[in-house]
């Protein structure tokens, strides 16, 4: 493979390894310790421990770039209030059929700010062939507490969560921008768990990027899907609808971190005041909402 | 070890890591005593071990136990590869064995003290709404439905109820990744020889490796240390499968994801491709699992993922060249009988 001596070093240590006397007394710290130098060597692919590749991720960000900019014509408003460095878990409202807030959330950030965002989604996309592997490249991760937990805490990563979960993009488009239950406030206890604040993501323009009309329960639990829609966009569009969006003007507002006062790791934190915080965090989302509707002039220019 | 001698029970001797660990074990002078049960002869040679013939669900354990004053069990004889068998042959040895196995151990004025158990991070199973890395009190997504998951979780619960009913007893259990080495055999192992690598078409599941000597060490690690407990045991590192393919130099023949095991009976009927259920679940999902326990510990890793991965298709590919090479050892009772126990043999 990389030819040389230490080839057939290796090749002879892998034969002899086993059958070794050597193993006996048990080496405690004796033992290879480059292991962080080792686990980047022979890699072949830039694929991480979350399934995230950056070099996908540069291609897609290249691909997508003219959607977020030219289709959804994206504005930020407040995205120093995201942090430069450091865990901090971003919360925003969610919609539209097949849900456009979490592209263009990761995909601002990261050019923005020029830091990687981790998105935790329904474990619904892992099991559909193609997508759910491309999803994965792209950053996105089952929404596992664990998997939230290491990646705020110890890696000190952004890491992007819907409350509202699928009950957000499911809803009909005359209910668009009324929030949804955040969940049991699983999204609180985390950033409690690991000592990270939460960023509150306001994100208008989503809901008319793909309206629901309706829906078909039977269907969706037929294939085990969470929600099967019918949208505006595949009554205006046809087939093509199923996939392309309409030309929402998109705003984001990124509201004031929010930062719990409670030691971090602990088993379990009161109830109610998980509750009190989900729902002052779904409240400050709602009224910014309302907030960026009053001043909307138009849903395609904003 | 830790300072005073030890007299050793090795399940499973006739199997790879059976045979191993009993070799390592007989280079400690403080191991005094090592007896082997196995339903096979050992495969590999041992000078001092002395083999035991029992049946599959160790019926005579108990007589054992207390003949030999057994102070330390190493329960290494536990099946992790459905192919290798039928499911009822199965049960009968990791299920029924276990269960006789600690009730022998168990057995009152019992002289069992530490007992090691190695078991396999299949029981976490493998699921879509897996997290991504397991610990070792994540519970399993959800309830075991195949072979070897239900054997490995009813395993699971005699070691626990064990190890509450024996407080004075150190138990641990490993709970190993995918095992991969120079000569271990299993089905992903098989897979990866062959000339194209099975796959699911659309799915590019991240794989956790451990390196056989890795196994090995880390049985001899939390028995030296007087570990309890369960640790998993993995080397650093997911890798996707396609990568685990490219460092093999192979590529991937991707199997239909919906209706897999319509191609994949035949195949294995065949003789071709022999991918039971859990195995495909791991080809769609995969499976990562926290190591750090066994590490704080002070445990370290030769091999992470990746190494271990380059060590396995570097003996494959030694192993194409010059072909299996070492005459393999037989056992002979009456050679072995005469090393062990004839006047004439002079020891120090």
């Amino acid at each position: 493979m990389d030819g040389g001596t230490s080839d057939d070093e290796r090749l002879k240590q892998a034969v002899d390894a086993p059958v070794s006397r050597s193993l006996v007394p048990v080496p405690v710290v004796e033992a290879a310790s480059d292991q962080d130098e080792a686990s980047v060597d022979g890699r072949r692919s830039d694929v991480d421990e979350w399934g995230r590749s950056a070099s996908m991720r540069a291609l897609a960000r290249r691909i997508y770039d003219p959607i977020y900019s030219k289709w959804f014509r994206v504005e930020w408003e407040g995205l120093e209030n995201i942090p430069t460095e450091g865990g901090a878990l971003l919360v925003a409202n969610h919609a539209a059929a097949i849900p456009s807030d979490a592209p263009v959330i990761m995909h601002g950030i990261e050019t923005e700010l020029g830091r990687p965002v981790y998105g935790l989604a329904d474990n619904f996309f892992k099991r559909v062939p193609v997508v759910g592997t491309l999803w994965s490249r792209l950053g996105g991760l089952p929404a596992h507490p664990d998997n939230a937990y290491r990646l705020l805490k110890e890696q000190g990563q952004l890491v992007l969560v819907f409350p509202e979960g699928s009950k957000g993009p499911a809803k009909p488009f005359n209910e668009r921008y009324q929030l949804r239950r955040f969940g049991r406030g699983g999204f609180v206890e985390i950033a409690m768990q690991a000592g990270v604040p939460v960023v509150p993501i306001a994100v208008v323009g989503a809901e008319e990027s793909m309206p629901t009309l309706f829906r078909l329960p039977h269907l969706a639990s037929f294939i085990g899907a969470p929600y099967v829609p019918v949208t505006a966009n595949m009554l205006a569009l046809g087939p093509l609808g199923v996939a392309t969006y309409f030309p929402a003007k998109f705003k984001l507002r990124v509201l004031e971190p929010v930062t719990f006062n409670v030691p971090p790791d602990q088993e379990r934190y009161s109830r109610s005041r998980v509750m009190d915080w989900s729902e002052a965090i779904r409240d400050r989302i709602q009224n910014a909402l309302y907030d960026m509707l009053r001043n909307r002039r138009s849903v395609w220019f904003g | 070890m830790s300072g005073r001698s030890r007299r050793v029970l090795v399940t499973g001797l006739g199997t790879f890591w059976g045979g191993r660990v009993a070799q390592t074990l007989e280079a400690d002078p403080e191991v005094d005593v090592i007896v082997g049960l196995d339903t096979t002869e050992p495969t590999v040679e041992l000078e001092r071990t002395e083999y035991v013939r029992v049946d599959a669900n160790y019926s005579i354990l108990a007589r054992i136990v207390r003949a030999a004053q057994i102070d330390t069990i190493i329960h290494t004889f536990l099946v992790v590869d459905p192919t290798q068998m039928s499911a009822r042959a199965m049960h009968e040895i990791n299920v029924i064995g276990t269960m006789n196995l600690f009730a022998a151990a168990s057995a009152p004025a019992s002289t069992v003290r530490n007992v090691v158990v190695k078991s396999s991070t299949i029981v976490y199973g493998c699921s879509a709404s897996d997290p991504v890395w397991f610990k070792e009190d994540t519970p399993s997504s959800r309830p075991a439905r195949r072979g070897v998951e239900r054997n490995l979780e009813a395993v699971e619960g005699y070691v626990r109820d064990f190890a509450q009913d024996n407080p004075h007893v150190n138990v641990s259990m490993l709970r190993f990744a995918n095992v991969i080495g120079a000569e271990l055999e299993t089905p992903l192992t098989r897979a990866l020889e062959l000339p194209l690598v099975p796959s699911l078409a659309g799915f590019d599941p991240r794989f956790q490796f451990v390196h056989e000597a890795d196994v090995i060490r880390s049985i001899l690690f939390v028995l030296d240390q007087n570990l309890a407990g369960v640790f998993n045991v993995a080397g650093d590192g997911l890798l996707p499968w396609s990568e685990v393919a490219q460092l093999c130099g192979k590529r991937t023949a991707p199997l239909p994801p919906i209706g897999t095991s319509l191609i994949t009976g035949p195949l294995a009927q065949l003789g071709l491709v022999d991918l039971p259920e859990e195995y495909l679940q791991l080809l769609r999902f995969g499976r990562g699992v926290d190591n750090s326990r066994l590490k704080d510990f002070g445990f370290r890793y030769q091999y992470n993922s990746v190494q271990a991965v380059e060590a396995f298709i570097e003996a494959v590919r030694l192993r194409n060249t010059i072909g299996t090479g070492q005459p393999t050892y037989r056992y002979e009772r009456d050679v072995e009988q005469f090393f062990r126990h004839s006047p004439a043999v002079i020891r120090d």
